[in-house]
């Protein structure tokens, strides 16, 4: 995973509360058996004015011109500014990867759903959670001024204004490390396979009917 | 000390390493495996040479992509049209038969939506950890069991180690008091509660559902409802294990017989809140206060009685509501002031995780029997969850009252609740389905879905728009 320490970039709007996962990659999408190639079909149904299949070529198909994203000036963003409950609905990581894939590593909201946020920091993302009354003058911001940038720094939990305005946000330590080291979970994890063999025997005798039920189990 | 709380238990008892940092190690009992979700997964094992930590813990079932038309069922995977969709099914039986993981293929009779499968097998126990790459896991907390959905990141993970990093989340209890009205169920109790608390009500939280109307529930409306609880953004719904859970898990293939029955209900007695556990939050309702419910808009939350009337965004004072009402209105096609028994549909679907059990079928069934559906409907879908599913209502007639009436009997699989097989609403055209999700092109690119319950969408199907059901249940009562 890439890992995440600063990042200063172009910020472009998603102007619209309760952006869900389908809209973030509509479901023909979810049929691909790859983890990247997302970027194109972001947004999609908003994106573009024709149907979106997968495998299909994107540059040839209409876009919508009303969709932000289309726009010269966020051309290059990977901020991007969004409304209250991001990112609900399915669990499909596609979403994070989509995002990722197109170049976005930083999501700023005054919300976002528990699922979505957490698939985030497994994919070199970083949601950032600000209040409602921050968002909205960021927003304010980034209509007034073309080529609106922030800087987000992860080591020191701070947005930054190129005014010099700082916006402090909470993140919880574990997952921060893993961003800013970019560490794989599983390696992580199987450092304490002692521990999760120890948990299992117990377990195992305690509630017998847990094991050796789909299939016998060695061990 | 303080009680615990039904979750606080689930959570104790499954607790391999508390971090300093605040995370935690929990072990994770029996991992559901579905075609969407999992190739990644898979992949990202292969390429890190890692094997899967506990065989005999995962269970796999293809239901997203499969077919229902009994034509395009008959050649198995081989068979299924859509050449994306055949990959992905054909990868699932790959990975599994490569990986040697239990799979429950797309033909076999017990083969159907993942979320009904794991109940109905006993693969899904009160007291596990049960997870899968899908948000409506939380449906198996209805059996007392800590189930969440995931991304596919953990379904990797889990796979390796068996375990999930998690962040303990707070205490909600909705209290259901009282009784409900006759013709109201599960899912309009659950329409309402997300109407009440919104989309985000839960967020953070894992919610317990009890209280009267709750325990009056059968374990398939306990299903309706916790399926529902990631709609009000909790990754997590549950109930505590009763008389009315050991009836429906007694006897299931993957469920303890004998001594080990006799083990396992002693230590399923302490599943459920002690009288002094300390909630982060309680929201009570009362059940009688509950009518049937229809959704409007492209959240769940836009929901109203089947006898309110559509809402106008210019009363609306905080203007991110404003907007979204807009937003919906434009993309339901719906005018403010309009009743919702007004809106006319084209096509009914009855199905999904949330409502395609052998209860909601009976609803359905008992509402729809002797009548026809409207000339006006294009098309009425019934999908039942599972092949067992399937065959249960076969048993009793069901699919004979459903032909009979002019609806279409499918088999088993996902269907119109996401449209990626071939069942999907047109661009503009109404839907009353007994889903969970009305976002726009859920059901196909324009699609316009109403969510109701079984009953609802039966009694919408024969009036060919929505209709208080009460008032048909009458005339055949
Ligand atoms: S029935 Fe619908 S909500 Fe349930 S698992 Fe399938 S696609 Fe998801």
């Amino acid at each position: 995973m890439k890992s995440f320490t600063v990042l200063e970039g172009l910020v472009a709007p998603m102007d619209r509360a309760n952006v869900d996962t389908d809209m973030i990659i509509p479901k023909q999408f979810l049929k691909s058996i790859k983890r990247s190639g997302f970027g194109p079909n972001l947004f999609d149904e908003m994106r573009y004015l024709d149907e979106g299949q997968p495998g299909e070529d994107c540059t040839q198909r209409p876009l919508n011109p009303e969709f932000p994203l289309n726009h010269a000036r966020y051309q290059g963003a990977s901020v991007l500014l969004a409304r209250e409950n991001f990112g609900c609905g399915s669990s499909r990581e596609h979403a994070p990867w989509a995002l990722e894939d197109y170049g976005f590593r930083c999501v700023i909201a005054p919300s976002f759903a528990d699922i979505f946020y957490n698939n985030c920091f497994k994919n070199g993302i970083l949601p950032v959670v600000l209040p409602e009354a921050a968002v909205e003058q960021l927003f304010q911001a980034l209509y007034v001024e073309e080529g609106y940038r922030l800087e987000i720094d992860l080591e020191q939990q701070e947005v930054r204004t190129g005014e010099g305005q700082v916006f402090g946000f909470s993140v919880d330590a574990a997952r921060k490390q893993c961003l800013l080291k970019g560490l794989d979970d599983i390696g992580v994890t199987l450092e304490s396979a002692a521990a999760i063999r120890q948990f299992e025997t117990r377990w195992r005798a305690q509630s017998p009917w847990l094991f050796d039920v789909i299939r016998k189990e060695q061990r | 000390m303080a009680g615990l709380t039904l979750y606080d238990k689930l959570w104790r008892n499954h607790l391999v390493d508390q971090r300093e940092d605040g995370s935690a190690l929990i072990y994770i009992d029996r991992h559901l495996i579905h075609e969407v979700t999992s190739p990644q997964a898979f992949e990202g094992l292969r390429l890190a040479g890692r094997r899967p930590w506990r065989l005999g813990a995962n269970l796999a079932v293809p239901d997203h992509n499969v077919p229902t038309s009994r034509e395009e069922r008959a050649g198995g995977i081989a068979g299924i049209l859509d050449q994306v969709s055949r990959l992905q099914v054909q990868t699932l039986d790959d990975n599994c038969r490569d990986f040697d993981i239990e799979e429950i293929p797309i033909n076999d009779v017990r083969q159907g939506i993942v979320h009904v499968v794991g109940p109905e097998q006993g693969a899904t126990l009160p007291g596990m950890t049960v997870v899968c790459g899908d948000s409506h896991t939380s449906t198996h907390g209805a059996l007392g069991a800590l189930a969440h959905g995931i991304g596919t990141s953990e379904v990797e993970h889990v796979l390796a180690t068996q375990c999930l990093i998690q962040q303990k989340m707070k205490n909600l209890l909705i209290q259901v008091d009282g009784q409900l009205q006759r013709g109201v169920t599960s899912k309009d109790v659950a329409l309402a509660i997300i109407g009440q608390i919104g989309t985000a009500g839960g967020t953070g939280y894992a919610i317990e559902f009890a209280g009267e109307v709750i325990r009056d529930m059968s374990m398939e409306g306990r299903m309706t409802l916790c399926n529902m609880s990631i709609e009000a953004g909790a990754r997590m719904g549950m109930i505590a294990v009763d008389q009315t859970t050991l009836e429906y898990v007694e006897g299931r293939t993957f469920a303890p017989s004998g001594a080990l029955w006799d083990a396992a209900c002693a230590a399923w007695a302490d599943l459920h809140s002690d009288a002094d556990a300390v909630f982060d939050q309680t929201i009570t309702f009362r059940g009688e206060d509950i009518m049937p419910q229809v959704t409007w808009g492209n959240s769940p939350e836009m929901v109203l009685p089947v006898n309110g009337i559509i809402p106008d965004p210019e009363a609306m004072e905080n203007a991110t509501q404003r907007s979204a009402t807009i937003r919906a209105l434009h993309y339901m096609g719906l005018k403010p002031g309009m009743a919702i028994t007004d809106i006319q549909l084209d096509r009914v679907f009855i199905g999904s995780c949330t409502n395609s059990r052998i209860e909601d079928l009976r609803a359905a069934a008992e509402v729809v029997r002797g009548r026809q559906v409207a000339s006006t409907l294009k098309q009425a879908l019934v999908v039942p969850g599972s092949g067992q599913v399937k065959a249960q209502a076969e048993a009793e007639g069901l699919h004979e009252i459903f032909l009979a009436a002019g609806m279409e009997w499918r088999e088993p699989g996902c269907s119109m609740c996401l449209a990626m097989n071939a069942d999907k609403l047109g661009s503009g055209e109404h839907c009353a389905s007994t889903s969970n999700r009305n976002f726009e092109g859920r059901q196909g690119i324009g699609g316009r879905t109403h969510l109701v319950s079984p009953a609802m969408a039966a009694a919408a199907a024969i009036a060919g728009h929505f209709v208080d059901v009460r008032t048909l249940q009458e005339h055949s009562a």
